[in-house]
């Protein structure tokens, strides 16, 4: 298939920040369970009602952050490359957290010994912060920016990438999925555990939104290539309103008891923050700090033209494909979640 | 030890963990639609128990398969970044094929071949199942397309020079059927299946050695041992065409995997043997003109040798021959178990543990006290007190499932001590 003049570049850089975009939305309520696991749900019955929750989809919310590195690879090897062996020591963290993770949710419920779910517990709780904090180092890394060579390979080493900006947005992003996991775990649970989670959404509300400030007010001074991305074109702040009125009406549908509402309003703020991270960065994939001309853009790192179409073509037929079944799982799991004897 | 050898042991011992998994999910995709279409069509309600249990572990399988793949993924970049520059132009779109179109199927249907048993019906059900067994078969597709490109290169060019040089996409289709896809691909997808069978076969015959869930595991060894036999021949006819595509596409391999010297007519096929790359021969039992026979089906036609390769376009030649070998071994082993067990099917003696019939010797120390079943499948509702003796729960078991044709064949041996006195006081 032909795509004429198409700016396929521009195409994939939305395509890449949409698949990565609902990684963060999906995987990002299961890895907030994860977080609260340990907090909020104290007996056995409870754990197992969260691990539940999250039993039928957790695993295919994993599928879009293994299609979105996949996207990458095809259309911008050039950053695969440097991201994936720059960030080494980062990305063996995030698996050894990905792979506990997925192990404990399958292994914690089939032996009844209380040591045994004890350590899958443990294993799942901290395997889910584990990413969640390392999601949000990398993102605060490639904001910030990177030393990167002329060869465009990283110049640095690994403690380098745990400065302050960086572990700032990791810790935003534990606090952003923590209180994406509540919503969603008042949405699936009912009576009492039900009403202890409740209690945990407006503390998690307030811990991202000063998170969430404090991010805001450190990127506008000290990453000037994205507040001049801002200066440059003003109607990127037309994104911010919506953000912060979906991010207000959360606790209004909580206390009106539309917890699906406010599930959406969530996802469409998450929504709303990876676009800004993408308008801020375009055409930018990877910034290079001190010389930004070594820079990763959607131009310079990209496959060739006749590549991007190919995958231009596979991703039309296959992702409204995938949205479609996808949908259709959501909505026969829909409402409460109950232990049957295959449950988890 | 250099870095490069550090990567290239952490990727091969991460590659070979994963690769235990997928293919076994594979295999008992396939297991799967059989046992529910059994199910679906004659509704016994041991179909139905053994839909769910083999479920669970098809859901182990691909969990792991899941987060080693992920490891798989991240490695491309994480310890070959300069190869992915140089080919993610060719590889990314085979990925990214995988990741949408086989990826999100197995594991969106995965969700309703779990949890869904009472939230959808039964056809919808054996649909999702179906959708499951589809994406894993086109899981393997992509990937082993991207690894026969990289055996057998087709449909590309190359750009730039030195650490700048990469591959470009001149052709998609003959990048997707490059000379050695199609082969690679069916002896994959075959040895997959067997791999899911014999896994079928091996819990099920576990069971009826601890004589435990028998109704469950005589007909988990059936099933899987149907699948596990068919596959086990047509992995001998790919693994034919595969060869003969080695012979034409890399001689260089089939030379190494032969431990081939000299090229010639007649070229001999060694059985198993040890090779001497110092003196550049191979010793060992050799069929003359096997090799030219199988690989271009005639034994006058010569087979380039290794003495006519450059030295340093030679791969290790020890470590293939032996590997090839026993991977040739193998695979005629199981031919040989399933053949061994078809007979043992078709003489009615499937559940007769050895220690009773004389079948077979080794059983006998695995048995041990039948009291405990903890854990396993759930009991069918079929066969209640199941399984103490050698004699009365079969059946038992016959009764439960279909009517039993003749009487009981146990027989006590009194060739093993512990198993006779045990069987002398059930017969």
């Amino acid at each position: 298939m032909s795509f004429g003049n198409l700016d396929l570049n521009t195409v994939w850089f939305g395509l890449v920040g949409i698949l990565f975009t609902g990684y963060v939305i999906l995987d990002g309520f299961d890895l907030g369970v994860g977080a609260l696991h340990l907090f909020v749900a104290r007996s056995d019955e409870d754990r197992r009602l969260f691990l539940n929750a999250i039993g039928p989809v957790w695993d295919g919310n994993e599928v879009w952050l293994v299609t979105g590195g996949g996207a990458l690879f095809a259309a911008f090897p050039m950053v695969y490359a440097t991201v994936f062996s720059g960030f080494y020591l980062a990305f063996m963290g995030l698996l050894c957290a990905l792979i506990f993770r997925a192990v404990a949710i399958e292994f914690r419920s089939k032996h009844p010994s209380p040591r045994w779910r004890r350590f899958w517990d443990w294993s799942f709780a901290l395997g889910s912060v584990g990413s969640s904090l390392l999601i949000g180092i990398a993102m605060g890394n490639i904001a910030w920016g990177i030393p990167l060579d002329a060869e465009g390979e990283y110049a640095g080493g690994f403690l380098q990438l745990l400065h302050p900006y960086a572990l700032l947005m990791g810790v935003t992003t534990v606090a952003l999925f923590a209180m994406h996991g509540a919503i969603y775990l008042v949405l699936k649970t009912e009576g009492a555990i039900q009403a202890r989670i409740r209690q945990w959404i407006n503390p998690l509300i307030i811990a991202f939104i000063l998170c969430y400030v404090i991010v805001t007010l450190a990127t506008l001074l000290y990453i000037p290539h994205i507040t001049e991305a801002f200066r440059r074109e003003p109607w990127f702040f037309s994104i911010v309103i919506p953000v912060v009125l979906l991010i207000a009406n959360i606790p209004r549908e909580v206390n009106r008891g539309r917890e699906f509402l406010a599930f959406l309003s969530s996802c469409g703020a998450m929504a709303g923050l990876m676009a800004l991270f993408g308008v801020g960065m375009y055409p930018n994939l990877v910034f290079s700090q001190p010389l930004p001309e070594h820079s990763l853009t959607a131009f310079n790192a990209a496959s060739s033209t006749k590549t991007l179409g190919v995958m231009l073509t596979i991703a039309l037929i296959g992702v409204p494909v995938v949205l479609a079944y996808s949908a259709s799982i959501y909505y026969i799991f829909r409402g409460k979640v109950k232990l049957d004897r295959m449950s988890y | 030890m250099s870095v490069e050898i550090l990567a290239r042991l952490q990727f091969a011992f991460t590659i070979a963990f994963h690769y235990i998994y997928p293919p076994l999910s594979i295999g008992l995709g396939v297991l799967l639609v059989i046992i529910e279409g059994l199910w679906l069509r004659t509704r016994n309600p041991l179909y139905h128990q053994m839909a769910r249990f083999w479920t669970k572990v098809f859901a182990l399988t691909f969990a792991i398969g899941v987060a080693t793949g992920l490891v798989m993924e991240f490695e491309f970049g994480t310890n070959w970044a300069t190869y992915s520059r140089y080919v993610g132009d060719v590889f990314g779109s085979a990925l990214a094929a995988e990741g949408i179109f086989a990826f999100f199927l197995e594991s969106g249907f995965l969700a309703i071949l779990l949890f869904g048993w009472d939230k959808v019906g039964p056809k919808m059900h054996f649909f999702a199942t179906c959708m499951v067994a589809f994406g894993a078969h086109f899981s393997a597709i992509w990937i082993v397309v991207a690894n026969s490109w990289m055996q057998t290169p087709a449909g590309y060019h190359i750009v730039g020079e030195g650490l700048r040089a990469r591959a470009e996409i001149t052709d998609f289709w003959a990048m997707v059927f490059n000379p050695s896809s199609v082969d690679r691909l069916t002896h994959t997808v075959i040895g997959a299946w067997q791999a899911g069978a014999w896994l079928m076969v091996s819990v099920g015959a576990y069971y009826l050695l601890r004589r435990r869930h028998r109704a469950f595991a005589l007909q988990s060894v059936k099933i899987g041992l149907t699948v596990a036999a068919v596959a086990a021949g047509l992995s001998l006819v790919t693994g034919h065409t595969s060869a003969q595509g080695v012979a034409v596409n890399q001689p260089a391999k089939l030379a190494a995997m032969e431990g081939h010297w000299v090229t010639g007519p007649q070229a001999p096929l060694h059985l198993f043997g040890w090779v001497d790359v110092a003196s550049e021969t191979t010793y060992g039992p050799a069929l003359p003109g096997l090799l030219s026979w199988l690989a271009h089906g005639d034994t006058a036609r010569p087979v380039i040798g290794l003495r006519d390769i450059p030295p340093d376009e030679r791969p290790p030649v020890q470590f293939t021959f032996q590997t090839f070998h026993v991977m040739v071994a193998v695979g005629f082993a199981l031919i040989a178990l399933a053949a061994w067990g078809l007979g043992a099917w078709a003489r009615g003696r499937l559940e007769i543990p050895g220690c009773c019939s004389g079948v077979s010797r080794f059983p006998c120390w695995v048995r041990r006290s039948p009291t405990r079943r903890a854990g396993g499948p759930p009991r069918s509702a079929g066969s209640p007190g199941s399984s103490t003796s050698c004699c009365a729960p079969r059946m038992r078991f016959r009764r439960s499932s279909r009517p039993a044709r003749s009487p009981s064949p146990w027989r006590c041996s009194p060739s093993c001590t512990y198993c006779s006195s045990r069987c002398s006081s059930f017969c």
